[in-house]
């Protein structure tokens, strides 16, 4: 499909669900402009109050882990809403990794036991997995992980499907309700009202409160990140020839197939890996001649880090790590180390495990010798200064190293930057620290407490917590994972069971709600 | 599960205590001993705790060893194979009698039992530990 703006917009709207997207209306004046709001203030703007206890506010897997943990400790359906513009909790996740190259049938970049479909991660995926197809041999890989084979990875098919099983099971979609998320506001008397604009069919959308003294919000990252040099040439240009890995470019492999050209990877990460993967694949499948020139802004020569026991592999560009993070981030010394750290010293912790990172992929890395050795793969160190139409009509990059500028020649540019992390992106966070006292943590995100708490936000009895990618930077550094998902909801869990609110998931409730979902019971 | 040092200590010797001491209960009896059934679980739990105690050591080398690694983690493979050194400075104590209350020691004996206990807590290490213990993969393997 060739993207056009429309699509594009179409597109980015599925994942940018509360960030950018104007509202349907606006809220009254005296309630936009006030930190907190009484019952009669609602009551006197008519808007219709829902009364319930928990509100999550997001509606991703974020959420969905979320409430998974919540009613397995005991809370009621009727108790919890999830309010989301999105239809299924997997939607954005799924679109992104099926642009960045991961259809259902390719494994994700994601460990054997982060299922965010099972809270217990047993049985493991790579166990799920042998047992279905009757092979050992995904053990098998997971005994030999990481040091004398690739780690196990699931395909996105299980994830997804698992988690749709989990839903059913759960009652996720009795607690949905759909629209858009206008604001969060502390209210008089303590707890908090959550403002959903919801689409009428045919009519205009209406704003509806959320009367509840806890909420839950997980948002995501707020749309995609550009290059500003690629931003103007595509405000200026086109954005036919420079996409970001993340939008949906299967143009880009198409046209290559009908005609030969060159393709400028710009990004070290996991997508730029497998986008590289993918335009090889393609090259070798379809006896094309297509040339890759792959741009590193930081260029990793081989093992790097500042003493013998925290060096991170690397070469070619790229350093190496099996997952986002550092595994121990998850449950380790690093996490341990991480959760005990407060302002600097955990930005400290942060910059030493942080950098853009692949996997290191044994497959990947013949694709990219291969590709070397024809000469029709190279890599070059630097950042991208200009980025112009030649007189030709092919596209001219113009990067910068240490010493001099080389000008560069190419059919397509495919930005492999990642997401953008700003929290001031999103409306209701941004909304949230100035409406709400929320402040930010050493690296400028959202401050929450060890137990996802959003710091000063409290109202009377009432919390806000918060998952995800906008609370990176706290005590505990893997949030916008799988793992970190559940990590965080397993805090956020017992932290309400203190209040009172659902049960503290002990041994005999732990081995109760396994068995029921391993039978897949409903709860 | 990705250990703390504290972690790494609580775990074995929680996984010993429960899941070896049924293994033990279990096999005890009709390992070849000398001596009645009696006999037969002093020999075999003496070793259990001597795996216990050295252990204890044994999981400040891993942790160090573990130290030079980027990902500060312990792959599945090396509870596994870990096995073998652990193994021999048993069998080497227990034939030097520098085990206290364990007899002269019968090689198969030591090999079935310390076998099957090894991998039968490295199993439940491997995955079912998470079931009853919600927290335990997250906090490095702590129970406490």
């Amino acid at each position: 499909m060739i993207a056009s703006e429309g699509t594009l917009l179409d597109e980015t709207r599925v994942y940018d669900d509360l960030g950018r997207q104007p509202g349907p209306q606006d809220l009254p004046p005296d309630l936009e402009a006030s930190d907190w709001w009484s019952d009669e203030m609602v009551r006197e703007a008519g808007l219709p109050v829902t009364d319930v206890p928990f509100v999550s506010v997001g509606g991703g897997i974020g959420s969905f882990v979320t409430v998974d943990y919540l009613r397995i400790a005991g809370v009621p359906p009727e108790d919890i809403r999830v309010l989301s513009n999105l239809d299924r909790p997997w939607r954005t996740y799924e679109y992104l990794t099926r642009v960045s190259q991961i259809p259902r049938a390719e494994r994700i970049r994601s460990d054997s036991a982060s299922r965010p479909d099972n809270v217990w991660g047993f049985p493991s995926y790579a166990l799920t997995e042998a047992i279905r197809t009757r092979s050992a041999r995904p053990l098998w890989q997971v005994l030999r992980e990481p040091d004398f084979a690739d780690f196990y990875t699931p395909r996105l098919g299980m994830v997804l499907t698992g988690m749709e099983r989990e839903a059913a099971r759960i009652r996720y979609w009795d607690m949905l309700d759909t629209g858009q998320v206008r604001t969060v506001r502390r209210r008089w008397g303590g707890g908090y009202f959550t403002v959903l604009a919801v689409n009428e069919p045919g009519g205009p959308s209406r704003m509806v409160a959320y009367r509840s003294w806890f909420v839950h919000l997980a948002v995501g990252y707020a749309g995609l990140k550009f290059l500003p040099e690629l931003r103007q040439f595509r405000d200026t240009s086109d954005f036919h020839r420079v996409v970001n890995a993340y939008e949906d470019h299967e143009h880009v492999y198409t046209a290559l197939r009908q005609r030969t050209g060159r393709v400028l990877i710009r990004g070290s990460g996991i997508v730029a890996s497998r986008v590289s993967e993918r335009l090889i694949s393609e090259r070798k499948r379809h006896g094309l001649q297509t040339e890759i020139v792959h741009l590193f802004r930081t260029y990793v020569e081989g093992a790097h880090g500042p003493h013998p026991w925290s060096r991170r592999a690397g070469g070619d560009g790229f350093a190496y790590q099996g997952f986002n993070y550092p595994k121990s981030v998850w449950g380790g010394q690093l996490k341990a180390r991480a959760r005990r750290s407060e302002g600097r010293d955990r930005a400290r912790i942060y910059a030493e495990i942080g950098g853009t990172n692949t996997a290191y992929r044994r497959h990947w890395q013949r694709q990219l010798r291969e590709g070397k050795n024809g000469g029709w793969y190279r890599s070059l160190a630097g950042t991208m200064g200009d980025l112009q139409q030649g007189p030709d009509g092919r596209l001219r990059a113009y990067v910068d190293s240490d010493s001099s500028r080389v000008e560069l020649c190419a059919d397509y540019v495919i930005d492999c930057t990642g997401l953008d992390g700003d929290i001031t992106s999103h409306r209701v966070i941004n909304d949230l620290l100035r409406h709400a006292n929320a402040g930010r943590n050493p690296i400028g995100r959202l401050d929450v407490s060890r137990a996802f708490e959003v710091r000063g936000a409290a109202s009377g009895d009432g919390r806000i917590y918060a998952s995800g990618a906008a609370t990176l930077g706290g005590y505990f550094p893997g949030v916008d994972t799988f793992l970190g998902l559940q990590i965080a909801a397993q805090e956020i869990q017992e932290d309400l069971a203190r209040m009172g609110f659902g049960n503290r998931i002990g041994p005999a409730r732990s081995l109760r709600e396994w068995w029921r979902w391993l039978r897949d019971r409903p709860i | 599960m990705v250990p703390t040092l504290l972690g790494r200590i609580q775990t074995r010797l929680f996984l010993l205590a429960v899941v070896g001491g049924v293994v033990t209960l279990v096999l005890a009896p009709v390992l070849p001993i000398p001596g009645g059934w009696g006999d037969h679980y002093r020999e075999t739990f003496i070793v259990l705790a001597t795996v216990a105690v050295l252990g204890v050591a044994w999981e400040c080398v891993y942790h160090l060893l573990m130290q030079w690694r980027w990902e500060k983690d312990w792959p599945t493979l090396f509870a596994l194979v870990t096995l073998v050194p652990e193994g021999l400075l048993v069998w080497l104590l227990l034939r030097a009698g520098h085990v206290p209350g364990a007899g002269p020691p019968v090689l198969a004996a030591f090999l079935w039992h310390f076998t099957a206990v090894w991998i039968a807590v490295w199993l439940v290490a491997q995955g079912p530990m998470r079931v009853p213990f919600i927290r335990w993969r997250f906090h490095g393997g702590r129970l406490l």
